[in-house]
């Protein structure tokens, strides 16, 4: 067990510092969060930027034109920007951590040759088709159907959940190509291009009243077969290849903010009066602080551990599922904490009245979306149970 | 960076597993509790002889000359076991009292507080140990007027209460020794906690897969099923929490080691209470009695809390730090 980074990535580390310290003073200032077109734009910039400059697809294999990063490597960057406040992932997400690694598992020759590059310097912008509004945590009881006609799917159904689906270009989705087969053995993954006739983009508002989310609806939309990943039949298992990345580095940006947000908790705590005294005279608060702030610390190292498993084996394993539940509870009750100490402030999702409130009270919102997307605290709960603990399943 | 066992850690670990599941299995536990919870002397010098009290002395003083990383992993396993006696005061005193290291000496630590102060193992005693903020001083039980417990909340844990002043006794090391005890000890106590918290995730967890009501065991009813996916994750997230504070206090980090320590007595002393209250519900009733080993869990969860600060004494040293 050792925490101390090696001479090679302490390196790495200097060089990344380095180069954010050039090119992030030149960035300009952030588009607004409802102005997607300006979004994309800056986010797909973004990408580009580090495509030039070697950081992009920074965990993807050489071969397929990512820097080859080991997964320590990994974590120090998502360390390093995030602390730096650079550009997040943003609207690429779906490219670069669902899509594309899929793509380099189970795709074609031709099928990464065109789209891997377009992920990786910044063209393209990908969205997900998966969930249903009947098909949730039940994600394979799907019914977007693909009816084979000739050399194209005729798809017909209703996604939702679908992130920036209004700007993006490519969506990998799930469709139903055999509906009398078992659930799980009759669906099939594949690459539909969001400017094809017969697709209807919805934004869906959000209960804080932003529209990143979005439903979508498919009217006899005709897809070539060649689009198709993996076998006829085969989605779910591709699909799942797909899931796994999502539970490796995918909350590490977030766990340092929050690592943040305390600290800015805390001198708005300090800085802010109540009946007279500091917030941060009310000891009660201090303690939820402090416990948050410990138990983050302890997410953090969960996270090394997972980082080093993962540089062992491969894979993150049921730390991952750990990892998804601890830090989507831990995120709820630093909402809370935080609500207790902005008090009014707390009412306002935008700064008000010179407070720096903001961030928190819609990182209490993000963290209600926590801990429901990429598989519910309910549905890990019962993998933890079941794949590590050996229960029996319900039923 | 690598933050998994080596193999040498894991063949460690596994030593100390099989020699306690072997030599002090919770029949025998259970045994040393009806006898009233005396210290074992050959038993303690078996884990004396094992290196259990010496792990981070270096080898030219006796010790097995490994870290603090190595020490957690094995007061891990002693955790797991419920293994009764003054561990943690024993192992701070090897190297400092002659006897300690090998387990002829039973060390206990002396933390003077509010509204008692207690020894544990006052029949055992040989020495007890204060860290003071100039140095550690060792300290005679006899110099102590002191009344027992009638009735301790963990019966493996026999106490009594100090009513005199507490003597200055003899000073053996000094302050920045003492802080590195602090550290060490709480280290090594929340190290307990999370062998304390894994184990009754365990015993929660076997049980739910044997009791059956309503035609089903269980462990296949999701109210229960998620009361142990939680014991799990608080254990699991308390073991790294507990390993990062070691390793930071070999070194082997560029963390903050006050913050890391402090973190970790905090979490792994929320995970090794709940995990004990959880574990008595995943038991029902059976839970309840002295037959059944999960109380024993909570108990000892009860006293390594009181232990080297608490856990909210700890998120409040944490909060500080923020």
């Amino acid at each position: 067990m050792d925490l101390l980074y090696t001479a090679e990535e302490q390196a790495f580390r200097a060089e990344l510092r380095e180069w954010l310290g050039d090119v992030l003073p030149t960035l300009g200032s952030e588009p607004d969060r409802e102005d997607w077109a300006a979004r994309r734009a800056w986010d797909l910039g973004w990408t580009a930027t580090l495509h030039r400059a070697g950081y992009s697809g920074i965990n993807w294999p050489k071969e397929f034109g990512g820097r080859g990063a080991t997964p320590t490597e990994h974590l120090i960057y998502i360390e390093e920007t995030e602390r730096a406040h650079a550009p997040y992932i943003g609207m690429n997400f779906v490219g670069m951590l669902h899509a594309g690694p899929t793509l380099i598992a189970e795709a074609s020759d031709e099928q990464k040759a065109f789209h891997l590059p377009g992920i990786l310097e910044g063209r393209h912008l990908w969205c997900q088709g998966f969930s249903e509004p009947n098909a949730g945590s039940d994600l394979a009881s799907l019914r977007t159907r693909g009816v084979r006609d000739g050399d194209d799917y005729v798809i017909n159904g209703q996604k939702i959940w679908t992130s920036f689906g209004h700007v993006a270009d490519y969506c990998e989705m799930l469709i139903r190509t055999d509906p009398e087969a078992p659930k799980h053995k009759g669906i099939s993954w594949i690459i539909v291009p969001m400017d094809t006739p017969g697709i209807d983009v919805r934004p869906l508002r959000t209960m804080e009243g932003s529209t990143e989310f979005c439903e979508v609806f498919f009217d006899d939309v005709r897809v070539p077969v060649a689009n198709r990943v993996g076998a006829e039949n085969d989605g779910w298992r591709v699909a799942m290849v797909t899931l796994s990345f999502e539970r490796g580095t995918a909350f590490v940006a977030d766990v340092i903010k929050s690592m943040e947000l305390v600290r800015a908790l805390k001198e708005f705590a300090q800085h802010v009066t109540s009946k007279g005294a500091t917030r941060w005279e009310d000891a009660a608060l201090r303690l939820e602080i402090g416990k948050c702030a410990a138990e983050l610390d302890a997410l953090w190292a969960l996270t090394k551990r997972n980082i080093s498993q993962a540089q062992r084996t491969g894979l993150v394993g049921v730390g991952g599922n750990v990892f998804k539940v601890a830090w989507t509870d831990l995120r709820h009750h630093l909402g809370d904490v935080a609500m207790r100490v902005l008090d009014r402030a707390s009412l306002s999702i935008e700064d008000v009245a010179g407070l720096a409130n903001g961030e928190h009270v819609s990182g209490r919102f993000f963290a209600l979306s926590m801990s429901i997307a990429a598989g519910t605290s309910q549905v890990n709960r019962n993998v933890i149970g079941e794949r590590v603990l050996g229960l029996p399943k319900e039923r | 960076m690598d933050f998994e066992l080596d193999a040498d850690q894991e063949s460690l670990q596994e030593g100390v597993r099989a020699f306690v599941e072997g030599r002090v299995p919770l029949d025998t536990v259970r045994e040393l509790e009806a006898a009233g919870a005396r210290v074992d002397r050959a038993l303690w010098a078996e884990l004396g002889e094992m290196g259990v009290f010496s792990v981070a002395l270096p080898e030219d003083q006796g010790g097995l000359g490994m870290g603090v990383a190595e020490a957690a992993l094995v007061f891990e396993e002693l955790g797991r076991g419920i293994v009764p006696g003054p561990l943690v005061g024993t192992a701070l005193a090897a190297g400092i009292l002659d006897g300690a290291a090998t387990g002829e000496l039973v060390v206990a630590v002396l933390e003077p507080a509010e509204p008692i102060t207690v020894v544990e193992f006052p029949a055992d005693v040989d020495a007890l140990l204060l860290l003071a903020d100039d140095g550690i001083r060792r300290i005679d039980p006899a110099t102590l007027e002191t009344t027992p417990v009638g009735r301790p909340t963990d019966a493996l844990t026999p106490l009594a209460v100090v009513n005199s002043a507490i003597p200055t006794g003899e000073l053996i090391a000094d302050a920045a020794a003492s802080a590195r005890a602090r550290l060490v000890g709480t280290t090594l106590t929340a190290a307990l906690q999370v062998g304390v918290a894994l184990r009754a995730t365990e015993l929660a967890t076997q049980y739910a897969k044997e009791r059956e009501q309503f035609g089903k065991v269980i462990g296949s009813f999701q109210a229960v099923k998620h009361l142990c996916a939680d014991m799990l994750i608080r254990a699991e997230v308390a073991r790294v929490a507990v390993y990062a504070a070691a390793v930071t206090l070999d070194g082997r980090s560029d963390d903050d080691v006050v913050r890391a320590v402090a973190a970790a007595k905090c979490v792994a002393g929320d995970a090794a209470l709940q995990n004990g209250k959880s574990g008595i519900q995943v038991h029902g009733g059976n839970g309840f009695t002295w037959e059944f080993d999960i109380g024993r869990y909570w108990k000892r969860a009860c006293v390594l809390d009181t232990q080297f600060g608490n856990s909210d004494e700890h998120a409040l040293h944490v909060a500080e730090m923020v």
